[in-house]
């Protein structure tokens, strides 16, 4: 349905191929969750790999920056329609988790748990293949707790509240089990580019 | 329970409402009165897409809370703000016109959401526009006539940009449950027990204090800054994080 006396702004050329369907570019960051932010201190903080209820591996903070470092630059595309270009992450890959704890992915599902309580489920394939990391720096610095320092997860071709800030856990599933958000409406995968927003999209 | 509802859910189509009413609310903020084509069935505290296509196709969608409350399914009240750099709420403000009709869908977002059953007290926390979603919880309370105890903490910059305020004056007054406290962050305070600055953890503390027992809920909406002040603040205040629930505009 045409709307009645709407042209839409001018949309710079070359945009398209990089800026999925329904979605406009920042240039700050804004900050969306449902909840307090939890402000969790280096000496607190934990991050478990888990198969199904099993801990398999346990790492504090000295441990887990330990693990191989990788850099990231992606766009990143949230769900309420903005999208930022470039953004610069440094962390741990998934395969580089995976192969910390010297396994490969035992399912084909995973679900994020972080602190505060939010969890959301990404499909092993998503996570693996360098495809996405557990997010320590952005921009070279620590990440804000705004943002969802000390650490978030990080998948930057799903909409970004895959992207499970002050994340705690990676624990994979027999079943693609939904999160916090996909329990609340929103779609089980998220893919920008075919604007899976909410359930069934 | 809120928790006991969440799980699979219907799709949510697009679907078109007719424009029935414009009011101008504030110099910043209209609400446009909108009869959805399809029943709608919506929570206290719901949003909505409103999606605008423009003839070669491009699309722009924004999400808006519901300002009015579920009792009155015939139409629907979103409060836009004029945001100039904005893309969509310039053209609510500068073109729609009454008799128009706007593609929408919804109701969206399970979270920020509060039904009679839910229970009290509420601590309410609004900065600006940020009062959108709580109106609808307050408005639901007086539909269905509960006497849950709601303080109401709004923030705004002077007392002529508070949304809803005759409204909200007149339902403090009738004094069943519903306290109203003011924070103009660039006036002085006009009513006893109201203040003049940015919401803080002592007048979080004092807030929290109003009401006649602890919070089974708090409802936070505004702008990360302020969400972050107001909610920290309850925190300090000795509010468990599990029971807040925030909106952050700005995205």
């Amino acid at each position: 349905m045409v709307t009645r006396g709407f042209t839409g702004r001018q949309r710079p050329a070359g945009l398209a191929d990089r800026l999925p369907p329904g979605q406009h570019l920042v240039d700050g960051f804004p900050v969306l969750s449902a909840g307090p932010t939890p402000r969790i201190a280096h000496e607190q903080w934990s991050f478990t790999l888990k198969v199904g209820p099993k801990a398999v591996v346990t790492w504090n903070w000295a441990e887990f920056n330990a693990l191989p470092q990788s850099k990231m630059t992606r766009d990143i595309h949230c769900v309420t329609t903005w999208s930022k270009f470039n953004t610069s992450w440094g962390g741990v890959l998934i395969d580089d988790i995976l192969a910390g704890a010297g396994i490969e992915p035992p399912t084909d599902f995973a679900l994020a748990h972080s602190y505060g309580g939010y969890s959301t489920n990404v499909p092993a394939t998503d996570l693996t293949g360098g495809k996405a990391m557990v997010a320590l720096r952005y921009e070279g610095q620590p990440i804000e707790a705004d943002h969802g320092g000390p650490a978030r997860l990080l998948v930057p071709h799903l909409y970004f509240w895959k992207s499970a800030k002050w994340v705690n856990a990676l624990q994979f599933t027999e079943r693609d089990e939904a999160g916090f958000w996909e329990l609340r409406g929103y779609h089980i995968y998220g893919d920008p580019w075919r604007e899976q927003r909410y359930t069934d999209d | 329970m809120i928790e006991a509802r969440i799980g699979p859910r219907p799709a949510v189509r697009w679907q078109t409402a007719a424009v029935r009413n414009i009011i101008v609310q504030t110099a910043r903020i209209k609400s446009f009165f909108l009869v959805p084509s399809q029943p709608f069935d919506f929570r206290a505290g719901q949003h909505v897409d409103v999606r605008l296509t423009a003839p070669d196709g491009y699309h722009a969608s924004r999400s808006y809370s519901i300002a009015s409350p579920p009792e009155d399914p015939s139409q629907i009240e979103l409060a836009i703000e004029h945001l100039e750099d904005g893309e969509i709420s310039p053209f609510f403000h500068e073109v729609v016109e009454v008799g128009d009709e706007i593609e929408f869908r919804g109701p969206l977002g399970g979270h920020f959401v509060w039904s009679k059953a839910d229970g009290g007290p509420l601590l309410l926390v609004g900065g600006g526009s940020g009062l959108v979603p709580l109106m609808a919880i307050i408005r639901h309370r007086e539909a269905v006539a509960t006497d849950v105890p709601i303080v109401l903490l709004l923030s705004a910059r002077n007392w002529d940009d508070v949304l809803y305020r005759d409204e909200l004056l007149a339902l403090h007054e009738r004094r069943n449950g519903f306290t109203l406290v003011l924070t103009l962050t660039r006036e002085p305070p006009r009513r006893d027990g109201d203040y003049g600055r940015r919401v803080d953890a002592l007048m979080m503390a004092e807030t929290l204090r109003r009401l006649p027992g602890p919070p089974k809920h708090v409802f936070v909406c505004g702008t990360n800054p302020f969400v972050n002040a107001a909610a920290d603040g309850a925190v300090a205040g000795g509010t468990p994080p599990s029971i807040i629930r925030t909106e952050r505009y700005g995205g």
